[in-house]
């Protein structure tokens, strides 16, 4: 028995939430007394297991194959379950990336198990070990755990658990060859590629204000530009502002928009889902306005007003303006 | 082409939420409820394929008595006609019972393509789709933001983290997770909410689909976060908070 850590990587370079899953994973295998596998795959694994070796574990896994040089969903799931099953793995955490997403929940129902995904927290209660997740996009917790037989699945929201709790060490590095053929793998991926070049340059902004749905109708926008204007601020927006065209997808910031960490971030009608907090929770001073006092946006704002935006921004501008 | 779309219905987005009695589900009976939003996206991409090559779209629900309206929407909006499996505890973590229903439910159907949405707004698991794939033995691709069919195969556009896409060929049937803002939502004519009401929606029970099996995950509570991080907040007068505000990011933070 014992907990595996599958991470990731892309051409050598180790994700940084595979830190995160691995300091994790020394939490749970010190509190149930097992010992902790990592593994990596694809195309440049060995290289990025470097990374992960220097970490207090058992063992760090290199799962190789050519069907696995680039990434399908069908090998990586057939691979990763032949691991599993080779080290009879009570507990397997996954970070929680866009690829896990698309393949771990196949692997888990392929062994007839569920994928507790998207998980923040953990606790214990006698033997069980109880996940927390988020429902309701991030204003209500729940607790969640596994029943029935082992393997148990989880993956890992980032910045959940923290990479710098991470014992360090230095494990030994071994190549696993899982049995897949051409045949099993059904899709077939083409290269990356990104849309325009960015014409605006977040990143170098000192003071960012972003507009959420709450804004509702683009006749409204004028409000936030003057806000912005007031503040010598660029404008940014949650994901749905852009979706709609409201403003262009460059101004865009979270998990699929860019990542800022101005001096001040100021989110006007935004409520703060992980997506859109993993792209700008580094910034220095987070305000928030909003006329929800639950909204997750405030968990973490080091100042906030709780109120209707279209009476608070032009109270905000008038004060600013004096 | 034979398209069959999963869509759920999700508490409204602005729903004042409220723990219920059992801890462990919110206080539903007085809220209004909504499309999950990329289901939303989902089912216009669908109807867009057929307008591109003929077939069907057959909306595909798991809920309570009460999703019947939002199926109702959907065939109003276009959809052909509707599957709902009527169940009132799909309970709360395990996302492979309710996807074995759906997989049971299709096995009739023989789809050529399964859309979804990438995740729902309430429960958030981010794998019903990927799952249904799985149990339905196709392959599938996740967060999809466009469908381009040549044939028997397709070319789909994945969003990947950080600003990055990549095209993938598959083969027909699949299943697609796709992602919210990828077109823009048309909505239902006077027409369309007319026809709606003679298109058939087929009430299936989950004992019909061989009934629920053993959840693998259990929900034990659910409550509100605690707020860890010391927000200074303001609240009450627009004008005042503003101007405390003001006050704190110049002379406080000294942000301004
Ligand atoms: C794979 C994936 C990737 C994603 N990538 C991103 C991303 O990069 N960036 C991103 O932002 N999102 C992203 N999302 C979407 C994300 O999950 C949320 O849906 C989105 O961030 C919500 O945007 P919002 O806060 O503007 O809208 P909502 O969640 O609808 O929030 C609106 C807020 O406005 C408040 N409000 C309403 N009216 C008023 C008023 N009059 N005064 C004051 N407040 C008011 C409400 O209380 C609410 O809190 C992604 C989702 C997925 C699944
Ligand atoms: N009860 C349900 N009925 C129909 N579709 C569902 C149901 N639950 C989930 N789905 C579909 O699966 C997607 C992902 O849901 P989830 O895995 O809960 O995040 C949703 O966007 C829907 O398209």
């Amino acid at each position: 028995m014992s907990i595996l850590v599958v991470g990731e990587q892309r051409d050598g370079t180790l994700n940084k939430m595979s830190l995160e899953t691995v300091a994790a994973a020394q939490q749970f295998g010190a509190e149930l007394s097992l010992p902790v596998h990592a593994a990596l795959f694809g195309k440049g694994a060995e290289q990025a297991a470097a990374e992960l070796a220097a970490s207090k574990l058992d063992k760090v896994h290199v799962i190789e194959h050519e069907l696995l040089d680039v990434y399908t969903p069908d090998a990586a799931a057939l691979a990763v379950r032949q691991l599993v099953e080779k080290l009879g793995a009570r507990l397997v955490l996954f970070p929680h990336t866009y690829q896990v997403r698309d393949y771990a929940p196949k692997l888990a129902t392929a062994m007839d198990r569920v994928l507790v995904s998207d998980v923040i927290a953990h606790k214990r209660e006698g033997d069980t070990t109880i996940f927390v997740r988020q429902l309701f996009q991030g204003k209500v917790n729940a607790d969640v755990h596994c029943t029935g037989e082992p393997p148990f699945f989880a993956s890992l929201q980032a910045g959940s658990f923290r990479a710098d709790t991470r014992e360090p060490g230095s494990a030994p590095v071994e190549k696993f060859t899982p049995s897949i053929e051409a045949s099993q793998v059904r899709s077939k991926p083409l290269e990356l590629f990104r849309e325009s070049t960015r014409a605006v340059d977040l990143g170098a902004a000192d003071i960012i204000v972003s507009v959420g749905r709450g804004i509702k109708d683009p006749e409204n926008l004028p409000m936030i530009e003057q806000l912005a204007e007031a503040l010598h601020a660029e404008i940014a927006a949650s994901r749905p502002i852009c979706d709609n065209g409201w403003l262009p997808m460059e101004r865009q910031v979270g998990s699929s928009g860019q990542t800022v960490a101005p001096k001040m971030y100021l989110a006007v009608g935004i409520s703060g889902a992980i997506q859109h907090l993993v792209g700008m929770k580094g910034s220095k001073i987070v305000v928030a306005i909003n006329k929800d006092p639950e909204a997750p946006i405030f968990e973490i704002a080091d100042y906030g007003i709780v109120g209707d935006l279209f009476q608070v921004v032009p109270a905000l501008i008038e004060e600013l303006k004096k | 082409m034979k398209i069959v779309v999963a869509i759920k219905q999700v508490p409204a987005r602005d729903s004042l939420l409220r723990v219920d009695s059992s801890g462990k589900w919110i206080q539903d009976a007085d809220l209004s409820y909504e499309i999950n939003e990329p289901d939303a996206y989902a089912l216009e991409a669908g109807l867009q394929l057929k307008e591109q090559y003929g077939g069907e779209v057959i909306v595909l629900c798991a809920g309570p008595a009460r999703a019947a309206q939002t199926i109702r929407e959907a065939l109003a909006k276009g959809a052909d006609r509707a599957l709902h499996i009527e169940e009132d505890n799909l309970g709360g973590a395990d996302p492979l019972v309710p996807a074995r229903l759906m997989a049971a439910a299709l096995k009739q159907e023989a789809p050529d393509l399964v859309l979804t949405g990438l995740q729902s707004d309430d429960l958030g698991m981010g794998q019903t789709g990927v799952i249904l794939a799985e149990l339905l033995g196709v392959p599938h691709a996740t967060i999809i933001m466009h469908i381009e069919v040549n044939g028997k195969t397709m070319t789909v556009k994945r969003e990947l983290e950080d600003g990055w896409f990549q095209n993938v060929e598959m083969p027909l049937p699949a299943l697609l997770t796709m992602q919210s803002g990828s077109n823009k939502l048309r909505y239902a004519t006077l027409m369309g909410i007319k026809k709606a009401k003679t298109k058939e929606l087929k009430r299936i029970s989950a004992s019909d689909l061989g009934g629920l099996t053993q959840p693998k995950a259990a929900l034990e509570r659910i409550y509100f976060p605690e707020r860890n991080k010391q927000s200074q907040l303001f609240e009450g007068n627009p004008k005042e908070a503003a101007a405390k505000l003001v006050e704190k990011l110049r002379f406080e933070a000294r942000v301004i």
